[in-house]
C-alpha cells in the first residue's frame, strides 16, 4: 500500500471495542494524567473543574469504546487550523494544538470526522485533545484500561492481529 | 413485603476522603448496590444486595471502597448458626429450593490439610529440577496388560519394537486439566480462555454438557467432549471433535441431581451450540435414562467408542459418593479407559444448597479407596484416574497423584485464576467478573486474551511446584509417584482415616 501523505511509523492507541467494559477509568485517568497536581483525589476534588477527559467512552447498549484522537495521517484538523496551533509533529506523527497559538475558533472541532476534539471553556478557549501521553512510555488510559481494550501498537502490530 | 429478616451478609465501606464520585463502582456492579446521587454527588450504597464479590473494590481507582464480611449481628448461639437462620428467613420469604453456586463451604476435615508429603535426606538423593531432567508428562487411557516387543535382527535395523497395540492415550504435558464447565454455565470468553491455555500448554479442557461452540474448534485437539443425560449438542461431528468423550453420570457438588439452565440464559448462540430451542429451558435429568445399570453403561460406552472409530479414550465421570469404590470397578469393567471422579467439594453453576453441602465424600478418601479397590482386583491399569473437587493448589494436586490418581481436574481454581471471587452466586447469572454469565454487559468483562495469559501462568507455577516436590523427594517422574502412598503421612487423623486413606501417620517409619 503507498504511503498516505504525513503518515509516518508510530504507535498508536488501537480500539478492542469487544472488550470495552464502560467502566471510564481511561477518562479518569486521562484527566488526572493532565491535570495540575496529577494527584487523583486532589485532581479529583480541587482541580477537576479545569479538565476534560481527552478520551471520550462512547456507549450504546452494552456496546461501548473508548475513542481519542486517530493521530491521522492527513489529518483534517490540522488542514483546517487557522492559527497554525494544531500540528502533526513530523517525527513522532503525534498532533498536537499549542494553547498558547490556539485562538478558540473550533475549526477543528467542526472537521474532527471522529469528535475527539473538544471545548476547553475554562480559562482561555482552547481546543481540548489527546497528546498521546508523550511523555509516558504507554499513555495512561492504555495502561490503566483494566481490560485491555485499548492497545498501544504498530498499525502493521495491528493489522497481524 | 416490607418486614425484612435478613440481614445483610457484607459492610460496603466507602472511605469519604478518598472516593472522587467516579462511579466506577455504580457502573460496574450488576447488583445495583451503588446509586449516584447527582444533587449531592454522592454515592450510596445498599449492602443489603450486596453479594461480596469485590468488583468495585478491585476497580476503585482510589483504594475508597472496602467490602467487608459483616458479623452476623443474629442472636445464635451453638446449634442456630447466622447460616441457619439465614437460610430460613430466606425460604420463608420465598417457599423455594435455595440455590448456590461454586463448592460445599461446610467445614468438614480437608483431607488434604491433613496430609504432609515427603523429601529425600542422607539416604536417597533429592533432585534439582532445575539441573536435572525432570518428567510430568502423563498419559490418561487404558494401558495394556502387559508389554510384548519384537526384536528385530535384521542387518539394518536391530532395535526392539513394542509389538503389543495400545489403546487410544491422552497426552498430557502436566498432570492437570481443566474439568467440565459449559458453554451456558460459563461465558464464551470463560470458555475461549480454558480452552486457548488448555491448547498452548498441551493439556485438555472439558467441554461440559453444552457441547462445543464453533469457535473453539480450533482447539480440538486439546477438547474433551462431554456426553451428559441432557445430550446436549451431542451428534457424530461433535463425538469426533474432541479427543477423547467423557460421558457424565454425576457431578460432585450435586450428586444424584440433573441440571437445569433456565431459558433466559439460552441465547442464539448457545441454543445453536445446544442444539435446543432458543428461549427454552436446558433440563438434564439426573440419571441418563438409557443407563439403569453398569450393563447399560457398558452400552454407551461401546457406542460411543464406536462412533469415535475406537479412536479416542472414552471415560466416566462420576461424584464421589459412598459406594464409590465397586462403582469405580463396574465403570472399569464396562470398559472406561478413564474414570474422572468429583469430590464433595466440586463446584458447580447452580445446585440446591442441601445438596451440595451434605450429599458425597471427600475426594481424598474417593480416590483413595477406588485405587485401592482396583489394584485389588488386578484392574487398576485399565483406566486412569482423574481426581477432581477442590484441588486448590500444586501440592493438593500432588497429593491426589500419591493417593493414586493419574491426574487432577482443576476448575474452581481456574475461574479464581480468571478472577471469580467465589461470591458464590454463579446461579443468578449476574457475574460482575464476566464469568458465570451470558448477559452481553459482563461477558466482555473476561477478555480472553487475559485469561489465557493467566492460566497459563496457573498452569506453569502448579508445573514448576510440581517439579519441585518431585525432586525433593527424590523422584524424577510423575509416574513413579502415582499411588506411592509411602510419600504421605498423615497429621491428626485417626485410624480409620488413616486406613481409609492408606497413609502412616506422621512420625510412623518403617
Amino acid at each position: 500500500m503507498p504511503e498516505r501523505p504525513g503518515e509516518v511509523k508510530m504507535k498508536k492507541i488501537y480500539i478492542q471495542e469487544e472488550y470495552c467494559i464502560g467502566c471510564r477509568l481511561c477518562e479518569i485517568y486521562c484527566q488526572v494524567k493532565h491535570s495540575k497536581s496529577k494527584k487523583i483525589i486532589k485532581a479529583y476534588r480541587e482541580e477537576l473543574i479545569d479538565v476534560l477527559p481527552r478520551v471520550l467512552v462512547e456507549e450504546i447498549g452494552y456496546n461501548s469504546f473508548a475513542i481519542q484522537c486517530r493521530h491521522c495521517a492527513d489529518a483534517p484538523c490540522v488542514a483546517a487550523c487557522i492559527s497554525g496551533a494544531m500540528q502533526k509533529n513530523k517525527n513522532t506523527g503525534v498532533v498536537t494544538c499549542d494553547e498558547d497559538k490556539c485562538v478558540g475558533c473550533w475549526s477543528c472541532i467542526m472537521v474532527c470526522p471522529y469528535g475527539v476534539i473538544r471545548r476547553d471553556l475554562s480559562g482561555k478557549k482552547i481546543a481540548s485533545k489527546c497528546d498521546l501521553c508523550v511523555d509516558e512510555e504507554i499513555p495512561v488510559c492504555v495502561k490503566n484500561c483494566p481490560n485491555e481494550a485499548l492497545k498501544f501498537i504498530e498499525k502493521d502490530e495491528n493489522e497481524k492481529n | 413485603m416490607a418486614l425484612k429478616l435478613n440481614q445483610s451478609e457484607f459492610i460496603i465501606e466507602r472511605d469519604e476522603n478518598k472516593c472522587i464520585s467516579c462511579q466506577v463502582c455504580v457502573r460496574q456492579c450488576s447488583n445495583d448496590v451503588h446509586e449516584y446521587d447527582s444533587e449531592g454527588d454522592m454515592i450510596y450504597s445498599d449492602s443489603l444486595k450486596c453479594v461480596g464479590c469485590h468488583r468495585c473494590e478491585s476497580l476503585c481507582p482510589t483504594g475508597a471502597l472496602k467490602i467487608k464480611e459483616r458479623k452476623s449481628q443474629f442472636r445464635t448461639n451453638y446449634n442456630w448458626s447466622a447460616s441457619h437462620l439465614r437460610d430460613i428467613y430466606r425460604q420463608a420469604d420465598s417457599g423455594g429450593v435455595l440455590l448456590t453456586g461454586m463448592g460445599c463451604d461446610k467445614p468438614y476435615t480437608v483431607y488434604w490439610d491433613r496430609i504432609l508429603f515427603n523429601a529425600s535426606q542422607v539416604t536417597n538423593p533429592s533432585i534439582d529440577p532445575l539441573r536435572e531432567p525432570m518428567e510430568i508428562k502423563t498419559f490418561i487411557g487404558r494401558k495394556p496388560d502387559r508389554l510384548e516387543f519384537k526384536s528385530s535382527r535384521s542387518s539394518k535395523n536391530t532395535g526392539v519394537r513394542l509389538k503389543t497395540k495400545m489403546s487410544p492415550q491422552l497426552e498430557l504435558s502436566t498432570p492437570i486439566m481443566f474439568s467440565a464447565m459449559s458453554y451456558g454455565s460459563i461465558s464464551l470468553n470463560a470458555c475461549r480462555s480454558l480452552a486457548a491455555a488448555a491448547s498452548q500448554f498441551g493439556t485438555y479442557y472439558n467441554t461440559g454438557e453444552g457441547g462445543m461452540h464453533k469457535d473453539l474448534y480450533e482447539y480440538a485437539k486439546n477438547t474433551i467432549i462431554q456426553v451428559a443425560s441432557g445430550r446436549f449438542g451431542v451428534d457424530a461431528d461433535y463425538l469426533n471433535k474432541g479427543s477423547a468423550v467423557e460421558i457424565k453420570i454425576g457431578q460432585g457438588a450435586k450428586p444424584g441431581i440433573g441440571g437445569h439452565l433456565p431459558g433466559e440464559k439460552v441465547t442464539k448462540d448457545i441454543s445453536n451450540t445446544r442444539m435446543i430451542p432458543e428461549g427454552t429451558d436446558a433440563l438434564s435429568p439426573a440419571p441418563h435414562h438409557d443407563i439403569y445399570s453398569i450393563e447399560d453403561l457398558a452400552q454407551l460406552i461401546n457406542a460411543l467408542k464406536e462412533a469415535t472409530d475406537w479412536s479416542k479414550p472414552v471415560g466416566v465421570k462420576v461424584s464421589a459418593v459412598h459406594n464409590i469404590a465397586p462403582i469405580a470397578s463396574g465403570i472399569v469393567r464396562a470398559g472406561a479407559d478413564f474414570i474422572a471422579i468429583d469430590g464433595l467439594r466440586g463446584g458447580t453453576g447452580a445446585a440446591p444448597q442441601i445438596i451440595r453441602d451434605n450429599v458425597g465424600i471427600p475426594i481424598e478418601l474417593a480416590v483413595a479407596s477406588v485405587d485401592e479397590r482396583l489394584r485389588e482386583e488386578g484392574i487398576r491399569h485399565k483406566a486412569s484416574i482423574i481426581a477432581g473437587g477442590s484441588i486448590r493448589s500444586s501440592s493438593d494436586a500432588i497429593k491426589a497423584i500419591a493417593l493414586g490418581a493419574d491426574a487432577v481436574y482443576i476448575a474452581t481454581a481456574a475461574l479464581i485464576a480468571m478472577g471469580c471471587h467465589l461470591c458464590q452466586k454463579c446461579y443468578t447469572g449476574k457475574c460482575n467478573w464476566g464469568i458465570a454469565t451470558q448477559d452481553p454487559y459482563l461477558t466482555k468483562r473476561l477478555n480472553p486474551e487475559i485469561g489465557t495469559r493467566r492460566l497459563l501462568n496457573l498452569l506453569r507455577s502448579w508445573s514448576l511446584e510440581i517439579k519441585e516436590m518431585l525432586g525433593g523427594a527424590g523422584i524424577n517422574a510423575i509416574e513413579s509417584l502415582k499411588g506411592n502412598r509411602e510419600h504421605l503421612r498423615g497429621i491428626g487423623l485417626n485410624d480409620r482415616e488413616l486406613e481409609v486413606l492408606g497413609i502412616k501417620h506422621a512420625g510412623e517409619a518403617w
